[in-house]
């Protein structure tokens, strides 16, 4: 019989190791589920992780992998930070959209108007836009006593309505014949995210997620209000005791979180996605919950599970289209990623004993 | 524009590789937006692929993405297919249009097909469906069959596409049955089975007993199924299952015959960037079995009017018509141009509701 017994500490090792194992065990459960669809499961295994990074057309995957990655590094890094000190924004999917939104705006309110000044107005807007949509839980959090998870989460859908109502309303493209959707900002030089260097995939977008990593980074290890995040998410009372200030806490936690999601929208908008459309939410601000958990809300892990993220991304885009596997399939297989780190978290505070007391663990 | 040139060597490399081996295959790639199972808008298009694939057999060999998000990640998933070598590539949305634009000026010797949109490049053509010579067919049967003389409508986004349904469907329910209303609800999706049965409920509590719908699921059938005596009619594929109560006729998506006769221009070499479209006419629209639900007097005048609108001796906007606000649209006898259809962005005269921005 298996028995759990509780570690006197979290453990060190094992904090590390399940993100890996996790990783891991999906891939052998991914490779189970695939053969039982009839598909070849090494195929299936490689296609998903080898084929974008070493395969044929790597030279386009790779690149790709930063554009999908960015956005949500960039939103899980603000949300991390108030992951930790227990505030939780579940609602970055909508800040995201307003930021696109306002960012988007400014840009098209330029038009035709070329200046080098469009583009750093509108990521200002863009990380303003945000900012404001996470200040109304936060601030209903302290005025009222509001739940932030239930007001950002609802957020997201008055946001979602706000970016169908302006696709089709007010930044409708005049000469788009009466269809939804902005113009396209790609086509607009002064307000065009483009890529840094051609071929590349940098663009500021990128540029912006390295950095707030190693803000980020800095934040918590260096400063002390990283210091007093850490500690009110570990012990509350005693951050009490300390002097943190939680109310200011919760603004800069929210506040954070928003601007960098607001960011991540405007850059996406203005690069990649090009128009303010009605489905130009795809889901980052959801995903990047995942990639703040499975980076175990540590900056430089979130960097690397955003990237791993985006690798399941193109590489389930790969074998939907190369092997035929079904699109419910790879999103399961994403979403095992998630179970599994769950799963497998115990580890990190029980230690598995055989009821003899022969450690396994 | 180095990655321009890189991916443009890729197309010309593969283009030279892929027309070595093409003597016997030629790659068709689609673009869905929703999953193949929806049963109705992807449903009819990936019958189309099937029927491709069924047509050519070894000369050809398909391949498909599902449910893909309109936007950046269409544009990767567009771009992998040219990158695999497909020759001939299907995007089956609207929200496609500017991803396959771009992705259109990377590879010159792909020829890409967008449906619904109206940009077009020597490589891109566009191709759609006059749906609402279907509509006026279910208009008919409406106004003809409604008790309440209010008919519910589901529509799903306020583009021109969705608003010349609603008016082909009332202009033609008002003149066979003058008192007859129309109450649209917005659904803001093309597949959202929860939202359309919401919708679909909400209109039968005021008193609708006809459901029109444009959205893909069967959830508004289900939800007039338990309401009874509520007629529906199948979107975009035929959803038989429903026949004959709830579910009197349909609209029926046919792709195939395009589907095949553009895979063959490919393999013929005789491909060209047209602007297709295709109605009752030419078989791209279909109109489901009209069930026994229907009396057989109203069924007649149905099949008479779809065959007036296949042979052209009707169309679906013949004036005398206003518009919503009273002003004058179309003089007697004079029918509608089919760049005002295009881009309608207006109800005509009779329709209550504003149309929501």
């Amino acid at each position: 019989m298996l028995r759990f017994e509780k570690r006197p500490q979290p453990s060190q090792v094992w904090t590390y190791l399940t993100p890996l194992l996790a990783v891991v065990i999906t891939m052998i459960a991914g490779a189970a589920l695939f053969a039982a669809l009839g598909k070849d499961p090494v195929a299936a295994i490689t296609t998903i992780f080898w084929e974008p990074l070493f395969g044929e057309f790597a030279f386009y995957y790779r690149p790709q992998l930063l554009i999908k990655g960015a956005p949500l590094v960039l939103i899980a890094i603000g949300l991390s930070l108030g992951f930790r000190a227990g505030i939780w924004n579940i609602g970055a999917e909508g800040q995201y959209i307003i930021g696109a939104l306002t960012g988007a705006g400014v840009g098209l309110a330029f038009y035709p108007m070329e200046s080098w000044v469009i583009f750093p107005l509108m990521v200002l807007a863009g990380a303003l836009g945000g900012w404001i949509w996470a200040m109304i839980p936060a601030i209903l959090k302290l005025r009222f006593g509001t739940n932030e998870i239930l007001v950002s989460l609802m957020l997201v859908y008055v946001a979602e309505k706000l970016l169908a109502a302006m696709a089709l309303g007010l930044m409708k493209n005049p000469e788009g014949m009466g269809f939804p959707g902005s113009r396209n900002l790609r086509q607009y030089e002064s307000a065009h995210n483009a890529e840094l260097i051609t071929g590349s995939g940098m663009h500021w977008g990128v540029v912006a997620a390295m950095i707030a990593v190693i803000f980020a980074y800095i934040l918590l290890n260096r400063h002390i209000l990283g210091y007093h995040i850490r500690l009110t998410g570990q012990a509350p009372r005693a951050a009490r005791f300390a002097g943190v200030n939680p109310a200011r806490l919760v603004l800069f936690c929210l506040g954070t979180s928003g601007a960098l999601a607001g960011l991540a929208g405007m850059f996406e908008v203005a690069g990649p996605a090009g128009q303010v459309s009605i489905d130009f939410n795809v889901g980052y601000g959801f995903t990047a919950i995942i990639v703040a958990f499975l980076g175990r809300l540590h900056p430089v892990g979130i960097l690397l599970a955003g990237l791993l993220m985006a690798l399941t991304y193109i590489g389930g885009e790969l074998a939907q289209s190369n092997l035929g596997l079904p699109a419910a399939a790879i999103q399961l297989f994403q979403g095992m990623l998630l179970f599994f780190l769950l799963a497998v978290d115990v580890l990190t505070n029980y230690r598995i004993r055989l009821s003899r007391s022969e450690g396994v663990a | 524009m180095n990655l321009t040139k890189l991916l443009a060597t890729a197309a010309v490399a593969l283009g030279l590789a892929t027309t070595a081996m093409a003597q016997d295959k030629t790659k068709v790639g689609f673009i869905y937006v929703g999953p193949i199972g929806d049963g109705g808008w992807t449903y009819e298009h990936n019958k189309g692929r099937l029927a491709v694939e069924a047509h050519f057999g070894d000369k050809v060999e398909t391949v498909y993405q599902e449910s893909v998000p309109e936007g950046a990640d269409a544009e990767r998933a567009i771009t992998q297919m040219a990158l695999q070598g497909a020759d001939l590539i299907f995007t089956t949305s609207f929200g496609y249009m500017e991803p396959t634009l771009a992705v259109a000026g990377k590879f010159p010797n792909v020829k890409f097909e967008h449906a619904t949109g109206f940009k077009t490049a020597p490589n891109l053509a566009t191709y759609s469906a006059r749906f609402y010579e279907g509509r006026a067919v279910q208009g008919h049967i409406a106004g003809k069959m409604t008790k309440s003389n209010i008919v519910g409508y589901i529509a799903s986004f306020p583009i021109p596409e969705v608003i010349r349904g609603i008016n082909s469907a009332y202009i033609h329910a008002k003149k066979v049955n003058p008192d007859v209303e129309f109450k649209i609800i917005w659904a803001y999706t093309w597949f959202d089975p929860a939202k359309e049965a919401d919708a679909a409920t909400a209109l039968i509590e005021q008193g609708a007993d006809v459901i029109l719908q444009h959205t893909d699921s069967t959830a508004p059938q289900a939800a007039a199924e338990k309401a009874d005596n509520v007629i529906t009619f199948g979107q975009a594929s035929d959803m038989g299952e429903y026949a004959p109560m709830p579910r009197v006729s349909s609209i029926i998506d046919n792709w195939a015959p395009y589907y095949i006769a553009r895979t063959q221009a490919v393999m013929d070499d005789t491909w060209e960037s047209v602007q297709t479209w295709d109605g009752i006419g030419a078989g791209m629209v279909g109109i489901g079995e009209i069930s026994s639900a229907v009396p057989e007097a109203i069924k007649a005048e149905a099949l008479a009017l779809k065959a007036a609108l296949a042979d052209g001796s009707d169309h679906p906007f013949t004036g005398p018509l206003k518009k919503q606000d009273g002003s004058d649209w179309l003089g007697d006898g004079e029918t509608a141009d089919d760049g005002t259809l295009l881009g309608m962005n207006f109800y005509v005269e009779g329709i209550t509701g504003d149309i929501p921005n």
